[in-house]
């Protein structure tokens, strides 16, 4: 029971939530390399997914991506990328983690827009609307619940996946488990129980905001279309992390 | 000239690339042939043993929550609050209690991931037993116990192999992740590349095997999927 002693007293310790690379320090790196990567994944798998779905083209694509995704270790990429031409440091990882997150962002922006009722999509063009037109006017408003669904599936994996930042020095809460790991578990075992203490709890915050804007947000009009999102979508998610 | 050519034959190859740490060399290869292959070993030993304990506990569990109504909210939600928490956090829980000198850790931590894998898509695929089939299998008399063994599981076990695959797959991705825990098989090797120098060939062939391995036992879980439900095996043709 003294490992969790030690961790009681680890975070109890006001320095090691201050210091430069302190809990705050840390938690701030660790959500703004997320941010980035789930930015980054965004601007990339959405309009790829949209036109796909707009198309209707590219779904048997779109499993690829997600199949392979789950068999590439993210350690890896995690260490090949800061080798190449990128260099060390953030950039090497955000790109890293934001290939992670384009298999959920991009399965559910092509799922969104294919699940538009074909009703829908044909009166939209019996009153005249231009492909254009109906992409903008009519199925992407449609699809927004799903666009939602997959930005808050990739956002919370991309969150837990940047703990395995650390094992490259690239920073995030995992630092603080990795240096716990780094000291021996009988010297750094309360350190590495709370720094899982705190990845953990990140994450689920992140999970529960991200659930909750989700639901404020979302106009209720949208909320009320019962076809939510499969669960085959939910299950296609890459478990890298 | 030669050296820009070599640039993009690698295509990863950065500007002042030191020729020595090449992405790729058969002379690492062949020169530690007994390291990869006990690295690829202890990869498949902790993804075998994971998967197949996650199996024989998460089978029954999602019967359990397919029978019992009230329990499939719990088991759901808790293997949902599961799968948010990183795997890097689920070893540091562990560590301190189970060790890292023997595999426990890894073990316990591969097993529980792969396990809501396989619970969710088991439950998914027995839920998706259409009604009518089993309105007639009651009509003939089938007990609780006969319906399950005779029309609900045959029935669910394209739903089933789906996620024992996915789960394979992930789990082989994911014992990397036990590197800092002390079992990581090839990603011993990946991070330890790394941290010797970044030493490129190391890195490249292990996650080269490690991407290899996911695929062949995939494959064989297909194969196997084929022998084992044949009449799926006529549909497709």
């Amino acid at each position: 029971m003294s490992v969790i002693e030690d961790a009681i007293v680890w975070l109890n310790d006001p320095l090691n939530w201050t210091n430069p690379d302190g809990i705050f320090a840390r938690t701030a790196e660790h959500l703004w390399i997320s941010a980035a990567a789930v930015a980054l994944g965004c601007a990339v798998a959405w309009p790829l997914g949209v036109l796909m779905g707009h198309v209707g083209r590219g779904g048997p694509a779109v499993v690829t991506v997600t199949n392979l995704s789950r068999a590439v270790p993210t350690v890896a990429l995690l260490t090949i990328f800061p080798l190449t031409a990128i260099g060390f440091g953030p950039p090497a990882i955000i790109l890293a983690l934001s290939l992670f997150a384009i298999p959920p962002l991009l399965a559910n922006a092509y799922l969104g827009l294919r699940e538009v009722d074909p009703e829908v999509r044909d009166a939209g063009r019996g009153m005249g609307l231009s492909g254009w037109q109906l992409l903008r006017k009519v199925e992407l408003p449609l699809a927004v619940p799903y666009l939602a669904n997959g930005f808050r599936i990739a956002a919370v994996q991309v969150v837990a996946t940047a703990t395995l930042a650390a094992y490259v020095n690239g920073g995030g809460l995992g630092m603080i488990i990795s240096r716990g790991f780094g000291l021996g578990l009988a010297s750094g075992g309360g350190q590495v129980l709370a720094g899982g203490l705190l990845v953990a709890l990140l994450c689920l915050a992140v999970e529960g905001v991200l659930a909750l804007a989700e639901k404020a947000l979302l106009p209720k009009s949208l909320r009320r279309v019962k076809h939510r999102p499969p669960a085959s979508v939910a299950d296609a998610l890459p478990a890298g992390s | 000239m030669p050296s820009k050519l070599n640039d993009a034959v690698l295509g990863l190859g950065a500007p002042g690339d030191d020729p020595r740490n090449p992405w790729f060399s058969w002379s690492y290869v062949s020169q530690n042939t007994d390291t990869l292959l006990a690295a690829l070993r202890e990869h498949l030993f902790l993804t075998l043993v994971a998967v197949t304990l996650a199996t024989v506990i998460a089978i029954p569990l999602a019967i359990l929550a397919y029978r019992v109504g009230s329990l499939a909210g719990p088991i759901l939600g808790f293997t949902g609050v599961l799968y948010t928490i990183p795997s890097l956090a689920l070893f540091a829980f562990l560590a301190p209690f189970t060790g890292i000198v023997k595999p426990t850790t890894v073990l316990i931590g591969l097993t529980m991931y792969a396990l809501l894998t396989i619970v969710r898509n088991t439950l998914t695929a027995l839920r998706q037993v259409p009604a009518d089939v089993l309105d007639s299998a009651r009509g003939m008399g089938y007990g609780k116990r006969a319906m399950l063994w005779r029309i609900e599981l045959p029935l669910a076990l394209p739903g089933i192999m789906t996620g024992l695959r996915i789960a394979t797959v992930s789990t082989v991705a994911l014992v990397t992740v036990g590197e800092l825990a002390g079992w990581g098989g090839l990603g011993e090797l990946i991070i330890g590349g790394f941290n010797s120098n970044y030493y490129r060939p190391q890195i490249m062939t292990a996650t080269l095997l490690c991407v290899a391995l996911a695929l062949v036992l995939d494959l064989v879980l297909l194969a196997v999927g084929r022998i084992v439900m044949p009449w799926t095996r006529r549909r497709a043709a």
